[in-house]
């Protein structure tokens, strides 16, 4: 990777990376396989360390693993709707994360969970928060010749709940029209802590830090989730294309943001 | 060109080497070199089926797949489905329930169907439909396809 540069890409499940190499957005020498690299494959959990995911980590082993769908739903959400039975056997969480799409539907999920992106490069090792790793549509802070290796989530707090909701025409195989994850800890009768996340309303994922944070000490209520809701949607900075226009995706973010909250108080609700 | 690779893989309960170049997908190589014509090529870009073979038991796009990827791997695809002489109850039930026109789409259906029956063989029609939205099909309106799906189960 190193010593070819720009001219090297890395292969996960491949569902991105191929149909970018036969349209000709990559023009490559090498294509390095890190399916084959150890560390890409690790799926532990631990109570005191939380969650690793390896970056080569298909999308199946996500949404079977007991762990991530009793601890990470918001995860698991998105896992389970990465395009169809086929594609999620290939495509997994890191692929999602390093191509950096506007409508990733693994990256909300990720930023409200509070993860981070664990680097390897030929400088040495570092991690960067996930809500600041993409940078532009399909662009992140990863260098030439660096590559993500894994994902680190938190062990999840008492009471915490997370959901991944997104809009599209069809019923499944789409692109997100609008994505939001979140994730919710309650503490007694108020909202401790909320993280919201929105997806294809801006060139990256967008974090909704004002949202999340307003909600903090509020009562877990409809009234409560509605406000954050119209916080959510000043956060979004979508455009028009043939997917959606600008004033339908904020009203979806809107709607999405309402939902997923309220779905994530359930969760922390019924979670240890 | 990049040099061709000798690829190593277990195909349809054959063990079977092969020569691949790096950037060719596992469709080019099963249909071109292998001359195993069954698996189709539709959009070429993971969004229709028709090229869905089995690796290790998991349905997959042989589109998306490099055929170097398949080292080591034990490969299924469509002439891998029936038995000896007889066709597979999936086979069967998809002539009787005319589940087919002009039949691209159906060797994807017919792999990405018996993934799920060999995994759960009790699938509901809510959970098949589900299963297969990653195939598509452009003349039978699919209702005849989970219908032949239904009836294969019970046949298994
Ligand atoms: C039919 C179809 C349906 C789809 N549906 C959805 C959907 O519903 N939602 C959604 O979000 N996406 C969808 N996608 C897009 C794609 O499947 C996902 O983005 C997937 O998560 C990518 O994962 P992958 O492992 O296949 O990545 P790859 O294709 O292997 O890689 C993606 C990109 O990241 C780079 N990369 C991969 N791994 C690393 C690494 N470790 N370090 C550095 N760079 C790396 C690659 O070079 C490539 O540019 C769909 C794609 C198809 C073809
Ligand atoms: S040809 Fe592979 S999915 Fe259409
Ligand atoms: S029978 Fe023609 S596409 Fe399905």
């Amino acid at each position: 990777m190193a010593e070819k540069g720009a001219k090297a890409r890395a292969l996960a499940g491949g569902t991105d990376l191929l149909v970018q190499l036969r349209v000709k957005r990559y023009i490559v020498d090498r294509v390095v396989d890190v399916k084959h690299i150890a560390e890409m494959n690790e799926l532990s959990y631990s109570d005191s360390k939380g969650l690793v995911l390896g970056a080569a980590v298909p999308c199946y082993r996500v949404y079977e693993d007991k762990h991530i769908s009793a601890k990470y739903p918001g995860l698991y959400d998105s896992a389970s709707l990465i395009g169809g039975i086929q594609i999620q056997t290939r495509a997994g969480i890191g692929g999602n994360l390093a191509n950096a799409a506007p409508s990733a539907d693994a990256i909300p999920s990720l930023i409200a969970l509070g993860a981070t992106a664990n680097i390897a490069g030929p400088k040495g090792k570092r991690s960067v928060p996930v809500e600041h790793f993409c940078t532009g549509p399909g662009k992140s802070v990863l260098q030439d010749g660096e590559l993500l290796v894994s994902m680190s989530i938190p062990p999840p707090q008492a009471k915490m709940g997370s959901t991944y909701i997104r809009f599209i025409p069809r019923n499944e195989m789409d692109i997100a029209v609008v994505g939001v994850g979140v994730s919710v800890v309650l503490n007694g009768n108020s909202i401790k802590s909320a993280r919201i996340a929105l997806a294809s309303v801006g060139p990256t994922p967008i974090f909704a830090t004002e949202a999340g944070n307003w909600l903090t000490g509020k009562a877990p209520t409809e009234d409560s989730v509605m406000q954050a809701a119209e916080a959510a949607k000043k956060a979004a900075k979508p455009i028009t294309d043939m997917r959606g226009t600008i004033e339908q995706r904020i009203h979806l973010v809107g709607v999405l943001t309402k939902r997923s909250l309220l779905s994530a108080i359930t969760r922390a609700k019924e979670a240890r | 060109m990049a040099k061709k690779v000798i690829v190593q893989a277990n195909l349809n309960d054959n063990d079977t080497e092969f020569l691949s170049e790096p950037r060719q997908s596992l469709l080019e190589v099963l249909r071109e070199t292998l001359a195993l014509t069954g698996t189709k090529e539709g959009c070429n870009d993971g969004n229709c089926g028709a090229c869905t073979v089995m690796v290790d038991g998991r349905i997959v796009n042989s589109c998306l797949m490099l055929a170097v990827e398949a080292e080591g791997k034990k490969i299924t695809t469509i002439e891998g489905i029936a038995q000896a002489d007889k066709l597979h109850p999936l086979q069967q039930s998809f002539l009787e329930e005319a589940a087919l026109q002009c039949g691209i789409c159906t060797p994807g259906f017919i792999v990405a169907a018996k993934g799920l029956l060999d995994r759960e063989p009790k699938a509901d029609e809510h959970r098949v439909r589900h299963w297969l939205a990653g195939n598509l099909c452009r003349c039978t309106g699919y209702d005849k396809i989970i219908r032949a799906v239904l009836k294969a189960e019970k046949e298994l």
